[in-house]
């Protein structure tokens, strides 16, 4: 361990003054020195590609606030607006990275093959996993504000012990930035050099509270302090995104530690069904926000290349069409689990406490049926 | 068989299980080069390593947290927490996360968490330092809670604990850390049963932890005066063992329940509440409980009033065996006449 202290360097973080960008709000390309070369792969394709998956999660996204309106599910934290945040992450991962989000990472899951009727039975309320976190290398959605930060600066820690070069990447909000598991997470994962990327979506608010009230400084440079740098970027910016994650995953996976970066975005939708945004925030904001849309500023851009746009955004229909159906028949069809279930998995063994209180709720269950007649 | 004390097996069990499973990992505060604070990783960085035995930054939540993405990744973690009472700022992540994930994962996701915590007062130790929150553990489903009376106990539990593929709280009764018994390195146990260490006749006498020393003294200042106390070793906090405890009051219709721990909504509660549903019929006279009271843990100059000691317990025994007029012993709420 080191014994000598040194200030945050100011150069670990970059995108302090403007957020990383490369696509303007109106889909423009602009050169950007630092993100250019980690964008070379970008072709037509590519980029129908991107703009395929926002518009395949946004109407999951979409198909998910109708069916709880419809009384299907119980609650839905809604994306919308952060498509370009989470599809840019996503999509430069390596397969066996292992993700831990919280709650509103639908485009991770989707991205990681769980279909959406898995995604949205936790929020139907018939189970509180819709997948298999080893067989998805992604961990079920956390519902407690920032617990996840510390299992992934956990994971990474194993990792580098095995010598292993897969990374931890974790989601969380503005809102966690006050959490004390955030900050002991950065200090974890800097202390060990744990190679995990933290990834802030800064959606500008934690349900009613904008960030102002989390922080008087740039959420980015915040972990400049445990001496992780950072990158500030455009999260409405697919390809910002997409070349900022490609920068961090390979800082850490060249063994220098842990990353974080801020993708300054925003919650076009409420925090969750049960929520009224209008009592808290002015339609001139979300309207200058909508100006920026992810989706849209990823289509003018397709525009702008000369893709062939018409047959992108059909197939985009197409494929969400396709997804919604099926959505929507799997979710109005899904039953409640079986009873006795609700006493499974509690512990590995048995456990005679337990199997006692099973065992009367059976009985109580056997004694209330109709006799036969 | 050798003679060691509880702390020095303690250290053979972590130095056993880190032999034995390259998974497992030690990560505390002050673990590594010194050893810890009551010695029981003493040497264990220098034969294992950094990586195997961590010194973690000085953060409970951090530590437990951290063991969780350990586990993801099939590690065994063993946190230790310093004192008993710095484990609060990682109860969200032991209640929340640890105790959960299994059942929120339906099966797919283990945590074989050991948690050790040094618990119990008697040291004239500082405030936070001498608490016994087992009952917080308990009361959630998904965690294991188990302690030890004495070294055997506290080697064969630990290692059970560290194999177990549930999370345990294992809670290690300091003020014994020092006591000195016979080990048996090649001695198993499982993580439920308690142990009926002295058999008697008149009465149930149920303890666990510190408490089983006292027990055991009550018993033999008991049998002076005629009386046979059969004194069960509770082990497992959570589960209990209500079969043991129920097959004895069987047999001796009356029950005294000690621990350090304040009595309301405590273990003592739980272990009668089992008698009186498992065996109400045998019951010759009401259970009694003998614990700390309902104060915080007090400064060290007071922990000898609040403690549960011999004489609490006999008078307890006096009063389920009707010796006494159990009036003038009462607890405060019952109305005693003029």
């Amino acid at each position: 361990m080191s014994t000598t202290m040194s200030p945050p360097d100011p150069s670990l973080v970059e995108g302090l003054d403007e957020p990383l960008q490369v696509l303007t709000a109106d889909g423009e390309r602009r050169s950007h020195e630092l993100l250019d070369p980690h964008l070379t792969d970008i072709d037509d394709q590519t980029l129908a590609n991107l703009f395929i998956d926002m518009s395949v999660v946004r109407r999951i996204d979409e198909e998910a606030v109708a069916l709880q309106r419809q009384g299907e599910l119980g609650l839905w934290p809604p994306l919308l607006g952060q498509e370009a945040a989470q599809i840019g992450l996503v999509r430069v991962l390596r397969d066996d990275d292992f993700l831990f989000p919280s709650y509103r990472e639908h485009a991770l899951a989707w991205c990681r093959g769980v279909a959406a009727e898995e995604m949205l039975s936790v929020w139907r309320g018939t189970t509180y996993t819709g997948w298999d976190p080893y067989e998805r290398r992604m961990a079920t959605p956390q519902i407690i504000i920032g617990a996840q930060t510390l299992h992934a600066a956990g994971y990474a820690m194993a990792a580098r012990f095995a010598g292993a070069d897969e990374i931890a990447v974790t989601c969380f909000g503005d809102g966690a930035m006050s959490q004390g598991d955030t900050n002991e997470a950065m200090v974890f994962a800097s202390a060990f050099h744990a190679p995990v990327l933290f990834f802030c979506q800064n959606n500008q608010y934690a349900i009613s509270e904008p960030v102002s009230v989390q922080t008087p400084v740039p959420i980015a440079l915040r972990p400049t302090g445990f001496g992780i740098p950072a990158l500030r970027v455009d999260g409405n910016d697919v390809l910002a995104v997409r070349a900022a994650t490609r920068i961090a995953t390979e800082h850490i996976r060249s063994g220098k530690g842990p990353m974080f970066i801020e993708a300054v975005t925003y919650r076009m939708g409420p925090h969750t069904t049960s929520d009224d945004p209008k009592r808290y925030r002015d339609q001139a904001e979300l309207d200058k926000w909508s100006r920026r849309c992810p989706v849209t500023r990823l289509e003018k851009h397709l525009q702008s290349t000369g893709a062939p746009v018409d047959s992108i955004r059909a197939e985009a229909k197409t494929r969400s069409d396709e997804v919604a159906r099926s959505l929507r028949s799997a979710i109005t069809a899904m039953s409640p689990p079986e009873p006795q279930t609700l006493f499974d998995h509690v512990l590995t063994t048995g456990d005679a406490t337990l199997q006692r209180q099973r065992r009367h709720w059976e009985q109580l269950e056997e004694s209330l049926l109709p006799e036969a007649s | 068989m050798s003679t060691m004390t509880m702390a020095a097996a303690l250290n053979a069990a972590l130095r056993d299980e880190l032999a034995a499973d390259d998974s497992v990992v030690l990560i505390g505060e002050d673990i590594g080069t010194l050893g810890g604070v009551f010695r029981v990783t003493d040497t264990l960085q220098a034969d294992f390593g950094p990586q195997r035995v961590i010194d973690a930054p000085l953060a409970e939540s951090g530590i437990i947290g951290t063991s969780v993405g350990m586990a993801y990744r099939g590690l065994r973690p063993v946190c230790e927490i310093q004192f008993d009472g710095f484990v609060y700022p990682g109860f969200d992540q032991l209640v929340a996360q640890v105790a959960k994930l299994h059942y929120r994962t339906r099966g797919k996701v283990r945590m074989p968490l050991t948690v050790r915590i040094p618990y119990g007062g008697g040291i004239g130790a500082v405030e936070h330092h001498s608490e016994s929150p087992e009952a917080y553990f308990a009361h959630t489903a998904g965690l294991r809670v188990v302690t030890a009376a004495s070294p055997q106990e506290a080697y064969q539990t630990l290692r059970a604990a560290i194999a177990s593929d549930d999370p345990v709280i294992f809670f290690e009764p300091k003020g014994k850390y020092w006591t000195k018994g016979e080990v048996d390195r090649e001695a198993r146990a499982d993580l439920t049963t308690a142990a009926t260490v002295l058999e008697g006749t008149d009465a149930t006498l149920v303890a666990y932890g510190p408490m089983v020393a006292t027990a055991l003294d009550a018993a033999i200042a008991a049998s002076d005066e005629g009386i046979s106390l059969e004194v069960i070793d509770l082990r497992s906090i959570s589960p209990i063992d209500r079969e043991t405890v129920a097959a004895s009051v069987r047999r001796t219709g009356r029950l005294i329940v000690t621990h350090e721990a304040a009595g309301t909504a405590s273990v003592a509660s739980e272990v009668i509440t089992g008698v009186i549903e498992d065996c109400f019929e045998h019951l010759e006279a009401a259970p009694e409980r003998v614990t700390g009271y309902d104060t915080p843990y007090p400064p060290a100059a007071l922990e000898e009033v609040f403690l549960p000691n011999l004489d609490r317990i006999l008078d307890a025994v006096d009063r389920t065996l009707g010796r006494r007029d159990s009036r003038s012993h009462a607890p405060a709420h019952v109305e005693v006449s003029a």
